[in-house]
């Protein structure tokens, strides 16, 4: 049960960073993505009986997530200034 | 025994909040799907027996994540009438194979029964340190690095959401 969750989870971000157009919505599938793996390593823990080491690196894992996070949103709100609008396909026209 | 479980009923809200949150058509509730998949995982974490990761993943991941995309779409402009038709037309044609795939995904796995429960019998683990004394004793460097990337972070978000003030 848990590999199909996490298989959802992997499969939903992936799909979800792929398909969407707005900005916002990417750094979602991100998020999933990142849930996903903080899910496998808790698994792989709880499976092996490592579950302090295990939680120790899901906190370090979430706190980073939360940074990606607050970061990208911070980005995506800077594009937004500069082009109005949270379209990916604007990025396009960048420099570099 | 009962089809009915907590498990199946977690692994049952965590797929619908995480398929809603990737096929929602609002940003406001893609979040609120995403804080509910938090939350559901929150408690599965739980019951794989890591308390501590649990209460992080739902203060900061369905708290604080939440609040921080909702201040981020309050500060963006909402889409017209018009806008909003042409999207709800083009997006069905894009998120329409998410479904497809994943009910592929879930008869592949119940043909091969991959099926075990959610809490699986750990083995006798040997004298292991407490997750808070890990931490602090055995994983200092780790708690360095944390502290840095979260002022880092900070730092960053005061300079991309901060206005520039006008001289």
């Amino acid at each position: 049960m848990i590999a199909f969750l996490i298989l959802l989870l992997l499969i939903c971000g992936a799909y979800c960073i792929v398909v969407t157009r707005s900005m916002i919505r990417a750094i979602i599938g991100i998020e999933l993505l990142i849930k996903a793996v903080t899910l496998l390593i808790i698994a792989a823990g709880n499976m092996t009986g490592r579950t302090a080491t295990a939680q120790s690196l899901a906190i370090t894992i979430i706190i980073i997530e939360v940074v990606v996070a607050a970061t990208a949103a911070g980005i995506a709100l800077w594009v937004f200034k500069r082009t109005g609008t949270l379209d990916v396909r604007n990025l396009r026209n960048l420099k570099g | 025994m009962t089809i009915i479980n907590i498990d199946n009923a977690l692994l049952i809200v965590t797929a619908i909040a995480a398929i809603w949150t990737v096929m929602g058509r609002s940003l406001l509730k893609a979040t609120i799907g995403l804080a509910v998949t938090s939350a559901a995982i929150s408690v599965i974490i739980f019951r794989l027996e890591s308390p501590l990761a649990a209460v992080f993943e739902l203060s900061v991941c369905a708290g604080l994540i939440t609040a921080v995309f909702v201040s981020a779409i309050s500060l963006t402009k909402p889409l017209t009438h018009k806008e909003i038709l042409y999207a709800s037309k083009d997006r069905m044609k894009r998120y329409i194979y998410l479904p497809v795939i994943l009910l592929v995904l879930g008869a592949a796995l119940a043909f091969v029964k991959i099926w075990p429960g959610l809490v699986i019998a750990a083995p006798a683990a040997a004298s292991q340190p407490e997750a808070r004394s890990l931490l602090w004793d055995f994983r200092r460097l780790d708690i360095l690095g944390q502290v840095i990337i979260l002022l880092a972070g900070a730092f960053g978000i005061v300079l991309l959401f901060g206005e520039k003030k006008n001289k």
